[in-house]
């Protein structure tokens, strides 16, 4: 794995480009016209939501590298994304509720979006269980590779089902959906999320690769052993 | 083919063996259906409205013994290992094992339908229709199932990690089956139990190919 500083840098802009979106969204960017103050949690929320989808892609296009031609660098993103993907959907259930509650009236709703991302949270959640419960680096790289991929196919069957069963929420939001107003506070955050996460996905993958190097490392031979102590 | 036939027939001659097994988890089962009564209380209209989510429930949890058990022996003395060697094919090895779970399940659905009729008074005249969703609803219910089990069959904390990662991944089949056993007892006015019968049969056929295709990969050394 790569030793450069790029992810600090990510990471140091992004949290200032999230300072930037956030303190614009929150006290210059126009009231909204029917939900008021309470609207601006878009501005974390949209975002978060994004990026939790694009890492969680991620992991699986790292399932599916580390399946087809292995390596621990992959076995290690994968790791990485897994657990930046349930961070960031807890993130988005909880900024979800908060939102929902004035909004709406309550906190949960069976809503299709809603319902895939809190499924796709205890799926992850899972397979991030299933890493910690397997001794042998080798079948805990396998298996949570396939159990990665089992489970974003299942992405579109939960999102379609729930769909059919029950359905409340709004439009997505994107900037096509809001007035003009909005926009830049939300791209703006977009990428301060997007930065934040690239870095801190890197950093935690170069964690994960170095901790399987110890792990594989053999230990010293009795032989060798035996000649340090004769020498 | 022939692997896949005498693997099969391997597997469902472990299970008549293990027959008090399965008696044990269908009285599990049953227990699930008789307290699942007590938490919504003895009021017969709102039982009935839920009795087909009820049953699947029951169905769920049941069905965790029985696929968790699927593999003990296999992993018992290394068996599986010496399939492997012998060399017979992964894939006819898990299709057989998840063919043979289909079946167990559905013995199991289908005995556990006189317990829900009984306790919550939901009988449907449609009795083959309901045969063909509780078969459906095991085959999703296994596809996947097989597969962690092979997987937990090996790990620590095996009796956590199968429902853990099992329940999130079968929502949509889980759904779909009671919606489909649900207009099945309450009457289809809409005719939408055609359209919950496909999502049922395209979650079966996304995961038996994709878990097919999947377990070589996870029983390899």
């Amino acid at each position: 794995m790569g030793q450069g500083k790029w992810p600090f840098v990510a990471v140091a802009s992004g949290l200032a480009l999230l300072a930037w979106g956030s303190s614009w969204g929150l006290a210059f960017a126009p009231r909204e016209a029917y939900m008021g103050d309470v609207q601006r949690i878009m501005y974390v929320h949209v975002p978060t939501a994004w990026n939790a989808m694009l890492v969680l892609t991620f992991a699986f296009a790292c399932a599916v590298v580390s399946l087809v031609r292995g390596g621990w660098k992959w076995d290690a993103r994968l790791e990485a994304a897994v657990e930046a993907g349930v961070v960031l959907s807890a993130l988005v259930c909880a900024q979800g509720s908060i939102w929902a509650r004035p909004t709406w009236g309550v906190w949960w709703d069976w809503d299709p979006r809603l319902t895939t991302t809190a499924v796709l949270l205890f799926a992850f959640g899972g397979i991030m269980a299933l890493r910690q419960f397997v001794d042998d680096p080798v079948k805990r790289a396998t298996w949570s590779a396939v159990a990665t991929v089992i489970a974003y196919v299942d992405v579109p069957l939960v999102y379609f089902s729930v769909r059919w069963w029950n359905s409340l929420h709004q439009m997505q939001s994107t900037p096509e959906t809001v007035s003009r107003a909005f926009h830049w506070p939300l791209r703006i955050n977009a990428f301060g999320v997007l930065f934040l996460l690239m870095g801190l996905v890197e950093l935690r993958a170069r964690t994960a690769f170095l901790r399987r190097e110890t792990e594989l490392e053999p230990p010293p031979s009795r032989a060798a052993a035996a000649v340090g102590v004769a020498s | 083919m022939s692997v896949f036939l005498a693997a099969l027939r391997k597997d469902l001659l472990l299970q008549w063996r293990t027959r008090a097994q399965l008696v044990a988890v269908f009285v599990f089962g049953a227990s699930a259906l008789l307290l699942f009564s007590f938490a919504v209380g003895p009021n017969a209209g709102v039982l009935r409205q839920h009795a087909a989510g009820f049953l699947w429930l029951g169905l769920l949890l049941a069905s965790t013994l029985a696929l968790a058990d699927s593999f003990e022996s296999e992993m018992a003395q290394r068996a599986l290992e010496g399939l492997l060697l012998l060399p017979a094919d992964p894939r006819a090895l898990y299709y057989a094992k998840a063919v043979a779970n289909v079946l167990q399940l559905t013995l199991l659905g289908v005995a556990l339908v006189p317990v829900m009729v009984v306790l919550y008074d939901a009988g449907t005249a449609r009795v083959g229709a309901l045969v063909v969703v509780v078969a459906l609803g095991a085959a999703g219910l296994s596809a996947p199932g097989t597969l962690y089990a092979a997987m937990t069959a090996q790990a620590r904390a095996r009796n956590t990690l199968l429902p853990l990662l099992l329940f999130p991944l079968v929502v949509p089949a889980l759904l779909a089956a009671v919606k489909a056993t649900s207009l099945l007892i309450l009457g289809d006015p809409m005719g939408q139990l055609r359209a919950w019968t496909l999502l049922l049969v395209a979650f079966d056929a996304v995961y038996w190919s994709l878990c097919g295709l999947l377990f070589e990969r996870v029983v390899e050394d």
